[in-house]
């Protein structure tokens, strides 16, 4: 972990150069699943509308695998030696899709104004910031009150899309007649959406960086059914595969094809893991031992390598291996079924009834629940699966209505950002399925959280965020499954896609087509 | 005039039962866990008490249910089926946008599901006990056994992955940028699969049910009296056996064409058809209420169109239904 507080100053001009053989030219279709309800990303974020709109709006920075900042909107920047003033020099001749100039005013009013006002997530690390600031047309200013370590993280397209000034202010956001036709900064202008057909993109040619992009147009292809989705890419109707629009069986089946390449990468900014919510407040789920046992009784390489066709990491813990700040120094809980039994036995468990809630995104994730449901009945649980739809999961994890519930969140880089939500007790709050779902109270540890994500230096925060890993995955708060992979499917053809640890989203940017 | 009469009478019938039916759908979808602010706040993958506030009171869920039911019944009385908020568009633009799509499919399959299926009836009907017969009672055995949604897997793994003759899904070549003649070509390729394989259900129906009746009838007296005239054995098929064999075709005709609005949800997503089918499914996973109810009333008052259809349908095939009523 390199040492960011000091004055970095990052040039784009290296990063973005080029290079003789990349060819321009070509159509790109791409998967996107399931159609979005709107392509404005300040309005919306579900992971259909970041994948689309990834390549119409911006932020003023993007990550590398690596999860390190690249300039974006913004060229270079600057964190002053306090970690309270962070400066960004913007490119110039950045234009919108409309053809007005793009300026400092626009990032002002998209961070302190629109998303303030409808980015629920964002507005969580709003909280940290004193104000907004453009000193001129190609700098940005963010004056905070404390030091907040992963402020650096919070750039991301979906995470702060920079929205034009002049299109919303003072209007009706959520109303506003040009939601249905966005206007972005980014590589791809919106041309048309056929409502449960396609939406099609077509190339910037004002684009600020030179030559690119490469893609003359993008084809967003919208297929509900999962068979069809594979045999749309067997058949060569689609290009690319992001990441779970297919069933996991299909992949083996697909990748063998000729001239079809396969990677994991591109969702280390994400790293989506996966857990089943144990409720802290009532039942057995209360008791810290019945939780134990559940980490025992579970073997989550079988589930990794059957259900998951053996994509994925086990995960440890709350942080995944992927994200900053992460530990492996912690107790691992192994297939181990005489230990969950013996655990039941010392709680004096009585073979009550615990629902579960799989989570209703397909075939996969219902074998999974199954596979569990074997495991945990295997040392005497009584599991019985609890189906719903999703807007019933949405329902019932959110007013906390089960006793075991599959999940699985977004980490966005750091444990202050997609992690802490999960787990201190000023995030119980019902109503939203993404918070401290389970109930899991502990105010020393609470300390810790939010010690951690206020310190500046890196080393700090790690020794901070080792300690707290390794005291909160004694106590099982919720039962850790699995670091999920979602293979990205492309032809070999397509180079450049997935450059980033945000992956397909703003991966057609980069992207181009070998002839 | 007793015609006129009795479909005015049946018009007002219709109305109140629309009106029953829409306050029910209202109390079941409102019964269902979740709501769309819900939804919406869970799809974020980040929510706090103030975006769930915020959405409920956008989308007028924060008023007391029974308010709300008023509302909406105050809007389907002035022909408004209300705005989707999740979709950003009043109800009648979506299903207007997604009609022709599904009425194009779910037509075609009715046209050949009723001809193929009456046509083939009846030469079953005529070669009884042969092999022939034998064949096409087997065949339409099997169509009408077999699920919709393997059928269509099975049609697009011959036809599109394995012979490559047809496209497997969508409407037309996306950005081919065809027109006229061209583009009904394309989007005629496309549509071959989905319907066959809605219709082939029906057509199984429809030919086993006309191919019974029409035995059933065979065996009447004024069949008899008809061959003692010295008839041709055609003519006594079409004029005399079929006009009368007909009637539960026609019954059965009126209940598939009720489906036409809303019947094809399984197809449309099999093949990715952009159709009413799938908003309406989709909008249900999203708890787009008034999405949903848009096209439930929809196809609720083509079912109640066509059992008026159907009942004049009736009178023309066999008079003698007009002068008992």
């Amino acid at each position: 972990m390199k040492h960011l507080k000091a004055t970095t100053f990052l040039i784009a001009a290296a990063l973005a150069a080029p290079l003789a053989a990349q060819e321009a030219g070509g159509r790109l279709d791409i998967v996107v699943q399931p159609e979005p309800p709107s392509l404005m990303l300040g309005l919306v974020q579900n992971g259909p509308t970041q994948l689309v709109a990834g390549d119409i709006y911006e932020g003023l920075l993007r990550y590398g695998t690596d999860l390190k900042p690249q300039p974006l909107l913004a060229k270079s920047w600057e964190i002053s030696e306090d970690g309270l003033t962070y400066t960004f020099k913007l490119n110039e001749g950045v234009k919108w899709h409309d053809g007005e100039d793009f300026t400092a005013e626009d990032v002002v009013f998209s961070a302190d104004v629109f998303l303030r006002e409808t980015h629920a997530r964002l507005r969580a690390s709003l909280e940290y910031v004193e104000s907004i600031t453009a000193p001129d047309d190609t700098t940005v200013v963010f004056q905070l009150k404390e030091p907040f370590g992963p402020f650096i993280s919070v750039f991301e397209t979906g995470t702060m899309p920079i929205v034009p000034k002049h299109i919303y202010e003072g209007t009706d956001f959520a109303n506003n007649e040009m939601n249905a036709t966005p206007i972005g900064t980014g590589p791809f202008k919106f041309e048309a959406w056929e409502k449960g057909s396609y939406i099609h993109l077509v190339k910037n040619e004002d684009y600020y960086v030179d030559g690119l992009p490469y893609l003359d147009e993008v084809y967003y292809r919208v297929i509900p059914d999962a068979a069809a989705r594979a045999v749309a890419f067997e058949t060569g109707e689609v290009d690319v595969l992001p990441g779970g629009s297919v069933e996991n069986w299909d992949v083996p089946r697909l990748t063998e094809m000729d001239n079809v390449c396969s990677t994991g990468s591109g969702w280390e900014f994400f790293a989506p893991h996966a857990w089943m919510w144990l409720n802290n407040r009532e039942g057995p789920t209360s008791d810290v031992r019945f939780r134990q046992a559940v980490m025992y009784a579970m073997d989550r390489e079988f589930q990794r390598d059957v259900v998951w066709n053996g994509f994925g990491n086990v995960a440890t813990g709350p942080v995944s291996s992927k994200t900053n700040f992460y530990s492996d120094d912690v107790t691992i809980y192994d297939h181990n079924p005489e230990k969950a039994e013996e655990l039941l036995a010392e709680m004096g468990y009585d073979g009550e009834e615990i629902r579960l809630l799989p989570l209703p995104y397909g075939e996969t994730w219902q074998r999974w629940a199954e596979a569990i449901r074997q495991n945990l009945s295997e040392v005497g649980i009584n599991v019985s699966i609890d189906s719903t739809d999703v807007a019933g999961w949405n329902e019932k994890t959110s007013q906390w209505d089960y006793d075991m519930a599959f999940t699985y969140l977004y980490q966005y880089g750091d444990p202050a950002l997609g992690v802490s939500r999960n787990y201190t007790a000023d995030r119980i709050q019902k109503g939203s399925p993404w918070n401290n779902v389970e109930g899991y109270d502990n105010p020393e540890l609470d300390e810790k959280w939010f010690d951690a994500a206020t310190m500046i230096s890196p080393e700090e925060r790690q020794a901070a965020y080792d300690e707290i890993q390794k005291e909160i995955v004694d106590d099982v708060p919720v039962a850790w499954l699995l670091e999920l992979e979602f293979p990205t499917i492309y032809r070999c053809d397509i180079k450049d896609l997935v450059t980033t640890g945000i992956g397909v989203n703003d991966g057609p940017r980069n992207a181009w087509i070998e002839q | 005039m007793t015609i006129l009469i009795a479909i005015l009478s049946r018009l007002a019938k219709a109305a109140l039962t629309l009106l029953a039916i829409a306050v029910l759908n209202f109390c079941l979808l409102h019964a269902a866990p979740g709501d769309p602010a819900v939804v919406l706040a869970g799809e974020a993958g980040a929510a706090d008490e103030q975006m769930i506030a915020q959405l409920r009171e956008r989308f007028g869920l924060d008023q007391p249910l029974y308010v709300q039911l008023g509302k909406y019944i105050a809007g389907i009385v002035q022909l408004d089926l209300g705005y989707s908020f999740r979709q950003s568009a009043p109800v009648i633009d979506l299903i207007a946008e997604r009609l022709p799509a599904t009425l194009l499919l779910t037509l075609t399959a009715f046209v050949i599901s009723l001809t193929c299926g009456i046509a083939l009836g009846v030469a079953a009907a005529a070669r009884v006990g042969k092999v022939s017969d034998s064949l096409l009672t087997t065949l339409a055995l099997l169509f009408y056994a077999t699920p919709l949604y393997w059928l269509a897997l099975m049609a697009v793994l011959v036809f599109s992955v394995w012979l490559g003759w047809l496209p497997g899904f969508g409407y037309e070549t996306v950005g081919s940028d065809f027109s006229g003649l061209a583009r009904a070509l394309d989007i005629l390729k496309h549509l071959i699969l989905p319907a066959l394989t809605l219709g082939l259900f029906f057509m199984a129906v429809y030919m086993r049910m006309t191919r019974a009746s029409m035995l059933e009838v065979s065996t009447a007296d004024f069949v008899k009296t008809a061959k003692a005239k010295g008839l041709s054995g055609p003519v006594i098929r079409r004029r005399h056996i079929l006009r009368n064999a007909i009637l539960p075709v026609v019954t059965l005709a009126g209940l598939q064409a009720g489906q036409l609005v809303g019947g094809a949800v399984l197809t449309e997503t099999v093949f990715a058809w952009p159709g009413i089918g799938r908003l309406m499914f989709e909008s249900l996973a999203a708890r787009d209420y008034n999405t949903i109810l848009g096209v439930f009333l929809v196809s609720a008052a083509m079912v109640i169109l066509f059992n008026i259809v159907t009942d004049i349908v009736y009178r023309i095939v066999d008079p003698r239904i007009g002068a008992r009523a």
